[in-house]
């Protein structure tokens, strides 16, 4: 029922070091690479995960600088999945990826500094609620 | 002159070493055109590429989805109404049962992944149930906030970051639990029709699926209930 499951041209030879790779994909690689990977992107997950839960509910650090510090853990969490669990990789194997990630980033970042921006001024310039309900007639 | 370098093909065993996968020394241009790369000379890239680049496309739109709720939620999030704040509403020690359960159940994935690759399917089968199990404590635990939320009378239409929190939530929610459909969907296709190309290129994408879940987490975790809880 099921046909022979290798890629044909893994057999032949043909897919080479010159191949593009889709993200999350190493199609040459072995078993041990990838438990490699997953055990590294896993220890690193926890420490920043914990080092995150523990700033949160503590005053380890100067106080107004713990949503810094958090927003930085999780950047450097993201970066930590997107390299050790979806392979994304700096090598030309991965351009395509990489610079559909850096779009999409840029997109990310349009919407949410965009909207907080915007409607944070809107906010400034409202009239004061007390003044607006004298206002009505 | 005194100087001499090293035979070219010193020179070459010391590059190779270096980087043994040529990674910045592909050649480009003049040489032979390499099958299945999609630079033009021998038609498009492979299927399993397409497939995966594809797929990554879809997952970037969806995080800009994402960032629309998560948007909102920045620009509502004093605004309660009267009712209670976000430092209110957070459990933090089920938000990190909910995290552990998200964070294993991507190890356990990837995993997976190892054991198809390596064409082993009871590997395979037993890491998906790993992934999905743990997926449906996620999704349970966090049925149990709302439930309990919704029990102190704190419903999406109490105020306004009520409203854009239920909503960043409930869409992540929403996402695991049809990717948990999915995974069940993928352990019945590897049991009853095995490694099949086809077969391997939905797998890999259900595998950008669920850590793409993990990364908006990533997000949740930090923006809504860690920062939320200090405030």
């Amino acid at each position: 029922m099921s046909t022979p499951d290798l890629d044909p041209r893994l057999h032949a030879g043909a897919l080479d070091h010159r191949d593009d790779h889709a993200p999350g994909d190493e199609p040459l690689e072995d078993v041990g690479h990838w438990v490699r990977n997953a055990n590294l992107g896993l220890g690193f997950s926890i420490v920043l995960t914990v080092a995150a839960f523990l700033l949160a509910g503590s005053n380890i650090i100067y106080a107004p600088a713990v949503p810094v510090a958090l927003i930085v853990l999780a950047i450097a969490q993201m970066g930590v999945h997107l390299v050790f669990f979806l392979h994304i990789t700096t090598g030309p194997d991965n351009t395509n990826n990489v610079l559909a990630l850096a779009f999409g980033v840029l997109v990310v970042a349009l919407i949410v500094v965009g909207s907080i921006w915007i409607m944070d001024h809107l906010n400034q310039n409202m009239m004061p609620m007390e003044q607006l309900m004298r206002m009505q007639p | 002159m005194t100087y001499t370098g090293l035979p070219a093909s010193v020179e070459a065993i010391r590059r190779v070493r270096q980087d043994p996968h040529r990674l910045g020394h592909r050649a480009h241009g003049p040489g032979e055109p390499v099958e299945g790369t999609g630079h033009g000379g021998t038609g498009p890239a492979s299927k399993r590429i397409i497939v995966g680049y594809g797929f990554w496309i879809f997952l970037l739109s969806d995080i800009v989805i994402f960032a629309c709720f998560f948007a909102a939620f920045a620009v509502q999030r004093g605004a309660t109404a009267g009712g209670p704040t976000i430092g209110e509403i957070v459990d933090i020690r089920r938000v990190g049962f909910e995290t552990a359960a998200l964070l294993l159940s991507s190890y356990t994935c990837m995993l997976s992944f190892a054991a198809t690759n390596a064409r082993n399917r009871l590997w395979t089968e037993i890491f998906l149930l790993l992934t999905g199990l743990l997926g449906l404590v996620f999704v349970a635990l966090e049925l149990w906030e709302f439930v309990e939320l919704a029990g102190r009378g704190i419903t999406p239409q109490r105020s306004g970051m009520l409203t854009s929190f239920f909503g960043l939530v409930g869409l992540h929610g929403l996402h695991v639990t049809l990717g948990g459909l999915w995974l069940a969907t993928m352990m019945a296709q590897v049991l009853l029709k095995g490694f099949r190309r086809e077969i391997i290129h939905r797998l890999i994408c259900f595998n950008l699926f669920w850590h793409a879940l993990d990364i908006v987490w990533i997000g949740i975790f930090t923006i809504v209930y860690l920062m939320g809880s200090g405030a």
